[in-house]
């Protein structure tokens, strides 16, 4: 479904603000996977999801999606395959136009839209049916506009949108992150609903070692812009928070030593 | 009275500017310079075609197309070659006084001689008031010519606002004032937000050029220079809808900017009438503008600061 192979990407370069965020990421994910990812502060996680999606184009390597060679794909056509939610509940939804115009304009993501109207009776029922099983009540504040919205309510509609024609690719960027523990909560439960009833091919950043080892049936870890560990199967479904832990426990070190013996050399020969 | 009639006329054709910065400004978050070339532009085509005998609604419409080609021109510097928007709507608007200049052939051109869109007046007069001089209304005494003229700009306007408003329901429409809204989600909803962008720019400096092509013939002359300050003689339509509406709601918005615009009007001209010297109108302009953008953070801190105190 998802084949990314050996792709670099970095920022800024030949200055001083130059950061190689991914360095060589090869990654192969099956139709129906559902991917957790972990990674320290600017490991490139999020650059990694930007990367798929088209936010820019990569340096060096390639992106292939359901066997189309998107490298080269500007952002708004890949949508065509993609649903993504970001870490921040203001990046997904119009905040001056209703629940009801937001949810209409994700209809149609990747399709050719026309002069006809937004918003017709089918779709408005439909829109209704869908929002109930959020069970916050939003399906009676259709005509609101989605900025009077608490962060949790816009990251579960921004959701709905991303899934609403159904993604060959879903991304999802520590889309709880933001949210206050119970509406976090409340979203990851409804994002297992949604990705489990449409078996969704799924891409989770997350910052919480619980939910990237509950959640899914793989689980990548990035480290300065390359895959450290990749588990799945039983190994995958054996992982605890504790295990993670002790493997950044693991990253972190060779780090210093990587560090200490640059100290050394530095001090020796230069 | 026909002071008063004339004053409403010009403010109600003004409304298709505030329309089209509304448009730039409002749903783009897009300060659009453009609009100060393209008011000129379409006063410019117009005259020229009216001046050759072409019929009035053909020499508007061509207006029409020549300000969205000069929007979508913005549009294209914007978003294709990346060059900062307050920069690209300059860019665009110096180039156009050339262009204005070349198809005007002169700085001003008079169209006294003219058929031009008020010469239906006339016709509207006679059908509809048999073709009496003036008639009375609340105890004054109306010019049947000037008020028939009024009636004309004014259905044009209700025609334009209402096509607008059904246009900004449909799915483009849609994806256009989202765009403006919020472009990654746009981008992430498989719309192209550059191509949006080009086409509400268009919109925009079109109705702007009907705008002046209407004034133009209103007035009876083009003028090069007819196009200085309008954008924030546009914006200050706006501004003064928004106050008088308090929604968000796309049709009352559009509402209030042609009410704003035939309000600002209409305070122009008594102020003009109490001695205001023409030549202080575009510094009181922009002094108002000033003040009605900073007003609402200012009040916004002033409250902050009396609960914080509290
Ligand atoms: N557009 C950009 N321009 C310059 N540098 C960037 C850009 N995007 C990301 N970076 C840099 O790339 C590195 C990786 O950033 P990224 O956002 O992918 O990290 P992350 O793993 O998502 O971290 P976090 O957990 O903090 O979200 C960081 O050093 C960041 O500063
Ligand atoms: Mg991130």
């Amino acid at each position: 479904m998802l084949e990314i192979k050996d792709i670099y990407k970095t920022f800024n370069p030949g200055t001083i603000n130059q950061v190689k965020s991914l360095q060589g990421i090869t990654l192969s994910i099956e139709e129906g996977e559902f991917v957790t990812v972990i990674g320290t502060n600017g490991s490139g996680k999020s650059t990694l999801l930007n990367a798929i999606a088209g936010g820019f184009t990569v340096d060096q390597g390639s992106i292939w999606i359901d066997g189309n060679d998107v490298t080269h794909w500007q952002e708004y056509k890949r949508a065509k395959f993609i649903g993504r939610v970001f870490q921040n509940p203001f990046s997904g939804t119009a905040p001056n136009l209703s629940i009801a115009e937001n949810l209409s304009l994700a209809a149609y993501r990747g399709l050719p839209r026309g002069f006809g109207r937004v918003l017709n009776k089918d779709l408005r029922n439909q829109i209704i049916d869908t929002i109930k099983t959020l069970g916050m009540g939003l399906e009676d504040r259709l005509d609101n506009i989605i900025g009077s919205l608490s962060g949790g309510q816009r990251q579960a509609l921004t959701l709905l949108m991303a899934t609403w024609l159904k993604p060959k690719l879903l991304l999802l960027d520590e889309h709880t992150a933001a949210l206050d523990p119970k509406s976090a909560d409340q979203v990851i439960r409804i994002t297992e609903r949604i990705v489990s009833e449409n078996r969704l091919t799924t891409f989770m950043v997350t910052h919480s070692m619980q939910q990237a080892v509950d959640l899914g049936n793989r689980l990548v870890m990035l480290h300065r812009g390359r895959v450290v560990h990749d588990f799945s199967g039983s190994e995958k479904n054996r992982l605890r928070p504790e295990d993670l832990m002790a493997r950044f426990e693991e990253v972190r070190r060779a780090d210093r030593l990587d560090q200490s013996v640059a100290d050394l050399l530095k001090r020796r020969y230069v | 009275m026909s002071l008063l009639l004339g004053a409403l006329t010009i403010g109600i054709i003004l409304a298709l500017l505030a329309i089209g910065v509304f448009i730039s400004f409002r749903i783009y978050d897009f300060p659009d310079m453009t609009a100060e070339g393209s008011i000129t532009l379409g006063a410019a085509v117009a005259s020229v075609l009216l001046v050759s005998g072409v019929n009035p609604v053909i020499a508007t419409l061509a207006a029409l197309l020549a300000g969205s080609v000069a929007g979508a021109t913005t549009g294209i510097i914007h978003t294709k070659f990346n060059v900062n928007g307050l920069l690209s709507g300059i860019l665009t608007m110096t180039a156009l006084y050339s262009v204005n200049l070349h198809i005007m052939g002169r700085s001003n051109i008079p169209l006294m001689n003219s058929f031009t869109f008020t010469d239906w007046a006339d016709d509207l007069n006679s059908s509809l008031f048999g073709g009496v001089k003036t008639f009375m209304l609340i105890g004054h005494e109306v010019p049947v010519h000037d008020f028939s003229i009024l009636l004309i700009t004014f259905s044009i306007v209700v025609t334009v606002s209402l096509l607008l408003f059904i246009f900004f329901n449909t799915n483009i429409g849609t994806a256009m004032r989202a765009t403006g809204d919020n472009s990654q989600m746009v981008r992430a909803l498989g719309i192209n937000d550059g191509t949006m962008k080009i086409f509400g720019l268009a919109i925009s400096n079109g109705l702007v050029a009907v705008s002046g092509a209407l004034l133009c013939q209103y007035q009876g002359f083009a003028d090069v220079q007819m196009g200085i300050g309008m954008l924030v003689w546009g914006l200050a339509s706006v501004i003064i809808g928004e106050s008088l509406i308090g929604t968000k709601r796309l049709g009352h918005l559009l509402t209030g900017a042609i009410f704003g615009a035939v309000l600002f009007r209409l305070l122009v001209a008594v102020a003009l009438r109490l001695g205001l010297d023409p030549n202080d109108l575009k510094l009181i302009t922009a002094c108002f503008v000033f003040a009605a953008l900073i007003l609402p953070t200012l009040i916004k801190k002033l409250k902050s600061r009396s609960i914080a105190t509290q």
